[in-house]
């Protein structure tokens, strides 16, 4: 009986020849990583329990990203916390504004997380870096501080969904309609504790950036983890970019799946996810009588350069339809400074809308586009429960960048032309 | 280890950002936060929960962010359980390393009503609706998880 992806790495993490679905086991670790809301409680956790060193400097993350610049006096005292720490144990991987970016776009980027890697982050999207071949888990702040302790973790491991992929994406679709489609079809809880793997040959005509949407949305289906297999386009994606060695890792062809489900990308359609979870998706053709009051392009999930060109492609030489605020927000400052380069921030002022320097801000109801009661936003960010973005009786429908820029075009959900 | 209060009932899928805004997330003060336990879908619970309270809900509860806050909340308010169908998987292991004890058990989420007396007993798993006199059996926890909850927490259980 064979391994699954997730299951060697781990293993080998483990220091054991073999594992299964439902062992627990104690997993070496190549990185941890917190955010400014997470990292204080783990600091607090790390002191009361009279550690005094990390395990490697190196190896720990630490992102300012969700309320930063700060929004208020509060946000400024754990920000603070956080670069304390950081400080006092010479964290070398601490990105403070000015440097950092939204934490999942951030580390890819940096090639601060390769291939191979067993990683924990106390952030429930930990699990983008799955698309470049790793596991990578989210945790909460104890086992953040633990693990910034031991460099270890412990896991249950997990069993496995297999999505074998396809076809290739028609033109308006993109990552985020793949995983839309997905969760829609398994549920909010269709891959509790289990591994997400995708294969096939369907697999080689995703970008990274759709990759790394993808995965990211793993945590939204339960899953533990989500992740693809390593080819060209990691393997081109990880050059002269990761600071350690990408280890490669795959599938036995014997490895035991729970189920295994076959997706046509050529199937694809523009989707949207309705209030108030990620599994009430709808093609976003069916939705066009829905008037909306804001969109949010950006974050975690599609604050990436591709989200930018999606975006300027649709928006450019138009105007954001009247009575909508565009707000859209790269993702990382390297992304940020692109879309400067190339005119896209520009022709994003021009249209009517908002650039905002790097925040997780709107996506988790912080501040940077919080809606009041009866609002409607369509959003490129990955959760859309009660109360995700503002006032409890507002609504959020996720969809993709071209879906939320169409639709700031005509101030209704709006399904991208197909090219 | 024992728990002993009324019922909250609660449904499928209630997730982190219900069970704490993160609008409120600019503290990590425990105390501060419980103050805003559910109240964005149920605004009398911390008005009226008392020490040993339980909760009951359906399937994945505490899905969403990794927040560690929202167990957090949820014991600081002095809930003394939380029972459900299913939980999210980093809620579980968070609510376990903070030490606030949680059972999956889906026929005493479906058996239980809201305002019920119920008693849970950790050690053994069984729980009592003492309103409508009937008694459920959870699922124990591995005793990896068990050695983790006796230690008093994650951090404990590393120190020893």
């Amino acid at each position: 009986m064979g391994m699954t992806m997730t299951q060697k790495i781990l293993a080998a993490h483990a220091g054991l020849e073999k594992v299964e679905a439902g062992q627990l086991i104690s997993a070496k670790l190549d990185i941890v990583l917190g955010n400014d809301i997470t990292t204080p409680v783990a600091v607090n956790e790390f002191k009361k329990a009279g550690f005094d060193s990390v395990f490697d400097k190196n190896r720990i993350a630490i992102v300012l990203d969700h309320f930063v610049p700060n929004k208020d006096i509060k946000a400024a005292e754990q920000s603070k916390q956080c670069r304390e720490f950081a400080c006092e144990h010479c964290v070398s991987h601490f990105y403070d504004v000015g440097k950092m970016g939204i934490e999942h776009a951030l580390l890819p980027e940096q090639g601060v997380v390769t291939a191979g890697d067993c990683i924990i982050g106390a952030d429930s999207h930990t699990c983008t870096y799955g698309a470049l071949g790793a596991f990578s888990t989210g945790v909460g702040s104890t086992d953040m501080a633990a693990g910034m302790a031991t460099g270890t973790a412990w896991f249950k491991v997990p069993s496995a969904l297999k999505f074998e992929l396809s076809g290739s994406l028609p033109k308006n679709c993109s990552g985020k309609d793949v995983i839309l489609t997905i969760i829609g079809m398994i549920g909010v809880d269709g891959a509790l504790y289990k591994s997400m793997e995708f294969s096939g040959e369907g697999v080689s005509s995703l970008s990274m950036d759709d990759r790394l949407c993808i995965c990211n949305m793993a945590i939204e289906a339960g899953a533990k983890n989500g992740i693809f297999p390593v080819d060209g386009v990691t393997r081109a994606y990880l050059k002269g970019r990761t600071e350690r060695e990408p280890v490669e890792y795959s599938a036995d062809s014997d490895a035991v799946y729970e189920k295994v489900i076959k997706i046509n990308l050529s199937d694809i359609v523009p989707t949207v996810a309705c209030p108030h979870l990620p599994e009430n998706t709808k093609p976003a053709s069916e939705l066009s009588d829905i008037k909306i009051d804001q969109v949010v392009i950006g974050s975690c999930t599609n604050g990436r350069m591709e989200d930018m060109e999606a975006a300027y492609k649709i928006l450019s030489g138009k105007k954001v339809a009247d009575g909508v605020r565009c707000i859209i927000i790269p993702a990382t400052m390297a992304v940020y400074r692109e879309c400067v380069e190339r005119g896209y921030v520009t022709a994003f002022i021009d249209a009517g809308a908002v650039v905002s320097t790097p925040t997780c801000g709107p996506c988790l109801g912080g501040y940077m586009g919080i809606l009041a009661e009866g609002e409607r936003c369509v959003a490129t960010t990955n959760r859309n429960f009660v109360g995700r973005m503002g006032h409890v009786k507002s609504e959020v429908y996720l969809a993709s960048p071209q879906t939320a820029a169409s639709s700031a075009l005509t101030g209704f959900i709006t399904a991208p032309k197909e090219a | 280890m024992n728990t002993k209060g009324k019922v909250f009932k609660y449904p499928d899928n209630v997730d982190t950002d219900v069970i704490i805004p993160a609008r409120y997330l600019n503290t990590s003060d425990a105390q501060e936060l419980s103050k805003h336990c559910m109240e964005d879908i149920d605004t009398e619970f911390v008005k009226k929960v008392n020490k040993g309270d339980i909760m009951v809900a359906g399937w994945n509860f505490g899905c969403g962010s990794s927040r560690e806050h929202a167990p957090l909340v949820i014991k600081t308010c002095g809930t003394g359980c939380v029972i459900a169908k299913s939980f999210a998987r980093i809620f579980y292991r968070n609510a376990i390393n903070i030490g606030l004890p949680i059972l999956e058990c889906p026929e005493a989420a479906d058996g239980i009503s809201a305002g019920d007396e119920v008693e849970v007993d950790f050690d053994t798993g069984v729980i009592t609706d003492l309103t409508s006199n009937t008694t459920y059996q959870a699922r124990p926890f591995p005793e990896f998880i068990q050695n983790i909850i006796r230690a008093g927490g994650l951090l404990k259980s590393l120190k020893k």
